[in-house]
């Protein structure tokens, strides 16, 4: 039996200890909102967080992953009826043509911004170099990226205080 | 656009199409038609095909496309609602079901439609069906970039003008005031007067009583509300938050898995396998060799090969049981066919012009040959491409009891259940297909191999079967973007003037026009030979203009660089009889900044192409430093008439840039004896975030009949990008990918 933690949830396994993480969390789990694209590693469909790394679900053996901390699309917005910047950003920008590799994306730039809240193109490109988008919506991807990282640089604490120094 | 004929679609699609798509009132309870199962919820009315208010004053637009990725339901339902004025916050839309009542009459419609200029390619590439036969209203198809102009321009606003004069009939007559004196305002009737306001849907009942009106008056541009206006699409919730159901996430219970192979050789199949390893392997629970296949031409005359099938508890151990299939596949005649055979096959067959068929012969080429001053020659080629769809090719099927259903993501809805009937052996009426979320479509999807394999095992293995396509499977098993090979011959005079234009080419698919040029030319001669191989082939984003656009636009700036000109004032001279066309290349030029000196190292390259009804003009900036090649940026301009949604235009644009800009730094499936050489993203690449150039797009509303958005972006980008390399290094780029170059892409 492996036992895996996702998206807040534990979870007892009795499967396989080579079945990637991917295909347990669509068919066991039917958590379907994080893709299959190639199997290999290349097209970063599959990305989920473990302990809050970015990983490619589809060749992480789920043996691998043993008492980790697993998230997913379905837990990246803080509760039912807030998203999160970046998913607020990806409607706000018009991101998803298809959208199928777009909980990937999302998954990898989440990992990013948790890491580097101002993240130059530079880094931009580094952190979203392993998810492909046929339908090429890499701009719209990089601004959208940005503008969240921009409203995650407003830290609520210092809005308070700047209200309170406004207001006297 | 003013009034709307008789002559055009109101009258012909009440009559012709009986109940097919402009149906009269139907309600719920109606029997007679399959559209009531449709109208589900208490007080609905179901007033027309395309339109469904409910009694929450909510407009529901049904749309007979596919979404694969290009927003149409949004911009279909900005059409109706836009020519029904009503409030947008209150449009919802849904993708019709696969049924007949729903098939795509308005498309055919608008191919029969004088002025409407609607392409032969949709015939034998995006279906297959042959459009323009009266069977052939059995459709509901999605390509062709042509959702909008035709379903959007001759259905949505011609359906919501419709129901809205018959909403202002029923509360003017509610009301007892004259019609003329009722407005519609975002979703309110409205009764200046005597100051009445009250929602559509308190008039929804008595205009189901009416006939639809024959000619409803559509607005005029300057009259629009919400065509033309950034909306936000309506999918695009669902596709942050993994909530989407493409096809890949249906769930049926009790269901198995499975996956596919083909021989590897096109058209081979199975000498022999061993299947001991494979049924040892825990949770896998069957075997299975599907026959080879063939699709008749009412669902796309082609035919696919024997293939075996795996099918397990789950994906797993399906792929691990094909793993350990030993399979023997049968000797064939093309097992020695590689790439370098079929060019050379290609440039012996252009070279002996055997059976030389001509596209255009204008002029004496052979007088105007004679009388130059440079005659120059080229040779392009270009390779087999795969589509690569994000969502790998699958279907969800359950047979039973002489029925099945299945869950897929298509470009064809109703021909695919028709596939999927034939290959069944049932009756259509007892297949319910239904269309999820396509992860890319880009012409594969137009092809139901996929859809009777989940059927057939379905059937075999007494379960429902989630058939799952390996990337492997996908790259290797396609129909394959054609691989061309075009040799040029023009001659100048003395000026430089173009006064010939040569051009043979092996293979062709469509559209006809695609190796056409829109440039003054004094004699002209183009033509094809026909060059078959065994590689199966299909439409792929903007299917020949994708070819040709690279041959014709790269070798016109050789023609120009051959007259010692300027390659975007040598185009612009010679594009005066088409106002357009010339408008669309200034303006990118202009916004490009065409004048403005670039550093060296640095270069410039302009192309222009016309598919689809749209005129789209690039000029791509690169960089080239120590043998590296850099994309910076691309400016892109496009006529399509009118945009109705700019920001959704925008992004196909984007997106046909991308596709394109993937095929001409990487694109190429190799073929090395007889079979497919790449197998998935490490060797069959895509442009990744840091190789995606900055973007811009214009958009020019000319006003004159629209035309698509989701292919035209394509074309141009690879003759802009080699001509810009051009301009940066003299090495003239005349065959692709660019990754064969010298340049490191």
């Amino acid at each position: 039996m492996t036992v895996i933690t996702v998206n807040g949830t534990e979870q007892e396994l009795q499967i396989d200890p080579t079945t990637p993480l991917l295909w347990v969390l669509r068919e066991q789990l039917e958590l379907t909102g994080t893709k299959f694209g190639c199997g290999i590693s290349q097209c970063g469909a599959c990305t989920v967080h473990v302990n809050g790394v970015a990983m490619r679900s589809c060749i992480t053996p789920i043996s691998a992953v043993a008492g980790q901390n697993i998230s997913t699309i379905e837990g990246l917005a803080p509760s039912a009826d807030v998203l999160h910047p970046l998913q607020q950003a990806w409607i706000d920008e018009q991101v998803p043509q298809c959208g199928y590799c777009q909980s990937g994306q999302l998954m990898s730039a989440a990992a990013l911004l948790a890491k580097n809240p101002s993240p130059s193109d530079a880094d931009i490109d580094d952190a979203m170099a392993g998810n492909i988008c046929r339908c090429g919506m890499y701009s719209r991807i990089r601004k959208a990226i940005k503008s969240a990282a921009g409203v995650q640089q407003f830290d609520p604490a210092l809005v308070d205080f700047v209200q309170e120094v406004t207001n006297g | 656009m003013g009034k709307w004929t008789r002559r055009g679609f109101i009258s012909a699609g009440v009559i012709a199409g009986g109940g097919l798509i402009v149906g009269v009132a139907i309600r719920p309870g109606n029997r007679a038609s399959e559209l009531s199962k449709h109208v589900t919820g208490e007080g609905e009315t179901l007033l027309h095909t395309w339109v469904k208010l409910d009694s929450d004053n909510v407009v529901t637009a049904i749309v007979p496309h596919s979404e694969m990725g290009q927003g149409v339901g949004t911009a279909l339902a900005q059409m109706l609602a836009d020519e029904l004025d009503a409030d947008w916050s209150l449009v919802k839309f849904e993708e019709a079901p696969a049924i007949s009542e729903f098939a795509n009459y308005p498309m055919f419609k608008g191919m029969l439609l004088a002025g409407v200029d609607m392409p032969d390619f949709v015939v034998p590439t995006v279906d297959g069906v042959l459009i323009r036969t009266a069977q052939a209203l059995d459709l509901q198809i999605t390509g062709g970039s042509l959702s909008v102009r035709t379903t959007g321009a001759y259905g949505m606003r011609v359906a919501g003008a419709a129901v809205k004069e018959m909403l202002r009939i029923a509360a003017a007559q509610a009301w007892q005031v004259p019609v003329g004196q009722v407005l519609a305002r975002d979703s309110q009737m409205i009764h200046e007067a005597t100051g009445r306001s009250e929602p559509y849907s308190a008039f929804a009942g008595a205009a189901a009583e009416m006939t639809p009106p024959a000619s409803p008056t559509l607005k005029t541009p300057d009259e629009f509300k919400i065509m033309g206006r950034h909306v936000q699409r309506h999918d695009l919730p669902s596709k942050v938050d993994g909530t989407a159901t493409f096809a890949l996430d249906v769930r049926v219970p009790n269901m198995l898995y499975a996956t596919v192979k083909r021989a590897p050789t096109f058209g081979g199949g199975v000498d022999n396998i061993d299947d001991t390893l494979t049924r040892a392997i825990k949770g896998v629970v069957d075997v299975v060799r599907l026959p080879p296949a063939e699709f008749s031409a009412l669902v796309g005359g082609f035919s696919s090969a024997e293939s075996v099938a795996v099918v397990a508890e789950g994906y797993w151990q399906a792929k691990k049981g094909m793993d350990a299939l030993n399979i023997q596949w049968r000797a064939t005649e093309n097992d020695a066919v590689s790439s370098d055979t079929i060019f050379a096959q290609f440039d012996r067959d252009i070279s002996a012009a055997v059976d030389r068929q001509p596209d255009v012969s204008q002029g004496d080429l052979a007088a105007s040959m004679a009388n130059a001053v440079q005659v120059i020659d080229a040779d392009y080629r270009v390779p087999f491409l795969a589509h690569t769809c994000m969502e790998p090719l699958n279907a969800t099927a359950v047979v039973k009891d002489g029925f099945c259903e299945i869950w897929i993501g298509c470009q064809s809805p109703l021909s695919f259940r028709q596939a999927v009937a034939d290959s069944l052996g049932f009756e259509v009426e007892n297949v319910i297909l239904n269309n999820c979320f396509m992860g890319g479509g880009f012409g594969r999807k137009s092809r139901a191999d996929y859809a009777i394999q989940a059927a057939q095992l379905a059937a075999k293995v007494g379960r429902p079967v989630q058939l799952i396509w390996s990337r492997e499977e996908d790259v290797q098993q396609d129909f394959y973007r054609p691989a061309v090979q075009s040799r040029f011959r023009g001659a100048l005079d003395e000026a430089g003037n173009l006064t010939a234009w040569e051009n043979t080419y092996a293979g062709k698919m469509e559209p006809v026009e695609a190796p056409l040029i829109p440039y003054t030319v004094a004699a002209k001669e183009i033509g094809h030979v026909a060059s078959p191989t065994h590689v199966p082939l299909g439409a792929w984003r903007s299917v020949d203009h994708s070819q040709h656009g690279f041959f014709t636009e790269s070798f016109i700036d050789e023609v120009a660089v051959a007259a010692g000109q300027d390659s975007y004032e040598y185009r612009a001279t010679r594009l005066k009889h088409l106002p357009r066309q010339l408008a669309v290349l200034r303006k990118a030029a202009t916004e490009a900044q065409w004048d403005v000196p670039l550093a060296p190292g640095r270069g410039r390259g302009i192309a222009l192409q016309e598919c689809f009804g749209s005129i789209v003009a690039e000029v791509v900036e690169v960089t080239v430093k120590d043998g590296n090649l850099s994309v910076d940026r691309v400016v892109a301009v496009i006529d399509a008439g009118y945009a109705i949604s700019p920001d959704g235009m925008k992004a196909q644009i984007e997106s046909g840039i991308i596709y394109g800009l993937s095929a001409a730094l990487y694109g190429e499936i190799t073929i090395k004896d007889g079979a497919v050489a790449e197998s998935n993203f490490h060797d069959y690449s895509s442009v990744r975030m840091s190789k995606a150039p900055v973007i811009e797009t214009h958009i020019i509303n000319s006003g004159e009949t629209m035309g698509g958005a989701g292919e035209p972006g394509t074309p141009p980008i690879a003759p802009a990008l080699a001509n810009a390399i051009f301009n940066a290094t003299g090495n003239r780029i005349r065959q692709l990918p660019i990754k064969n170059s010298t340049l490191n892409v």
